[in-house]
């Protein structure tokens, strides 16, 4: 719901710009992100050493006013009715040795914390980095008995969503020195700069040669992951991570990889890779 | 999604003329009724038709919704409050139901 003073703002200052003759409008915003009015997101981050640009910016810094006005007012995000819904999942039995994730895990607040800032991690069982989705299948195959999560289930959304969430304001930070993981990045790193589909676009073409320019009505930003699941407007509902990258290659007019996929993970490895230091803001608000 | 739960936030006390800010969210689908299904069947419309916001049974704040208006819709309006009291909050469902809440608010 926009605030009708709100909105003849944003009318007013688009016209100035308009007037003033610049397209200045593309730029991210010069903002900061403060949950609640009471904790400070870091929205701007110094790269990683090896990162090509000069500074890592959460896409919230590229979505209008009224968006970015979402994500700052916990009561107003509508991705915290899916925390919500994630707590309920945390503490209900399921499966058949009739445990919970709070049977072994307790409180998520304590247990969960930082979880979300710092996966994909490498699994030594599979000899493949993993994400939190399939670390909660994990866990529910080997430890509750139940049957896996298949991808995009409501309940997986909100699972991960909740426990992405216990990390909240904490920097993005992969450990690239566990097990493969350093191969598995340079498999992403060739993933994001191939070029692919029919209109022949790469990770890059867009959100690290353009962003900050309009593709048609959409604001580019730099693709960094630290707001996923993120509850896109669009959909009016919480959206993956794997969701939006096939969604991303789908609009090149490509054919598409399944969610998990060694491709698939190996990008979240390194597209994760380049949001360090940026605060985790699951769930983020986008357009 | 889980059934529709009502949130709202507002002051627990407040100065005697105070103009208090009023915030309200519901979870709901809010299906437009423009939608098919896999098989190419029209999904039912459902969404909370109307909300309402009444002071000590006073009516403070209502609404009629329309298809248009996204899922898990969000208030937000000021009201001045003169004593203290209970503000009754009320969302109606297109199956009938109704969802309703109730919060006070203390004058100091």
């Amino acid at each position: 719901m926009l605030k009708k003073t709100r909105m003849l703002a944003a009318v007013a200052a688009v016209a100035g710009f308009a007037l003033a003759g610049s397209y200045a409008v593309a730029e991210p915003a010069d903002d900061d992100l403060v949950i609640d009015g009471t904790m400070k997101m870091t929205v701007r981050a110094k790269p990683p050493e090896g990162h090509p640009l000069d500074e890592v910016r959460s896409g919230w810094l590229y979505r209008t006013e009224e968006t970015r006005a979402l994500e700052e007012d916990t009561f107003q995000n509508p991705g915290m009715l899916y925390v919500e819904r994630g707590e309920e999942i945390w503490n209900t039995a399921d499966g058949k040795a009739g445990k919970s994730c709070a049977s072994c895990h307790g409180e998520a607040a304590a247990s969960m914390k930082g979880v979300g800032a710092s996966f994909p991690k490498w699994d030594a069982d599979a000899k493949r980095p993993i994400n939190i989705e399939l670390r909660i299948n994990k866990c529910r195959q080997e430890n509750m008995q139940a049957e896996p999560y298949k991808f995009d289930h409501a309940d997986q959304k909100a699972l991960t969503t909740y426990i992405k969430h216990q990390s909240l304001g904490m920097p993005v930070s992969v450990d690239l020195s566990q097990g493969d993981m350093q191969s598995w990045w340079e498999k992403g790193k060739e993933t994001y700069y191939t070029r692919t589909g029919q209109l022949n676009l790469s990770c890059a073409s867009c959100h690290e040669l353009n962003n900050g320019k309009y593709i048609r009505a959409d604001h580019l930003s730099q693709g960094n992951v630290n707001g996923f699941p993120t509850y896109r407007l669009k959909q009016a509902n919480m959206v993956s991570l794997h969701n939006r990258f096939r969604g991303c290659i789908r609009d090149t007019r490509a054919e598409y990889p399944k969610a998990f996929t060694d491709v698939l993970m190996a990008l979240e490895v390194y597209v994760t890779w380049r949001g360090t230091g940026l605060s985790v803001e699951t769930p983020a608000v986008r357009q | 999604m889980a059934k529709p739960r009502p949130r709202v936030k507002l002051p627990k006390t407040a100065s005697a003329g105070e103009v208090i800010t009023i915030k309200t969210l519901i979870n709901h689908v809010m299906e437009s009724g423009q939608r098919k299904d896999k098989e190419g069947k029209p999904i039912p419309r459902q969404i909370i038709n109307k909300f309402t916001c009444e002071f000590n049974g006073t009516p403070v704040f209502s609404c009629d919704i329309e298809p248009a208006i996204s899922a898990n819709p969000y208030f937000e309006f000021t009201a001045k409050v003169m004593e203290s009291g209970k503000f009754k909050f009320s969302w109606v469902d297109d199956n009938g139901e109704t969802y309703t809440h109730e919060q006070g608010i203390q004058i100091k």
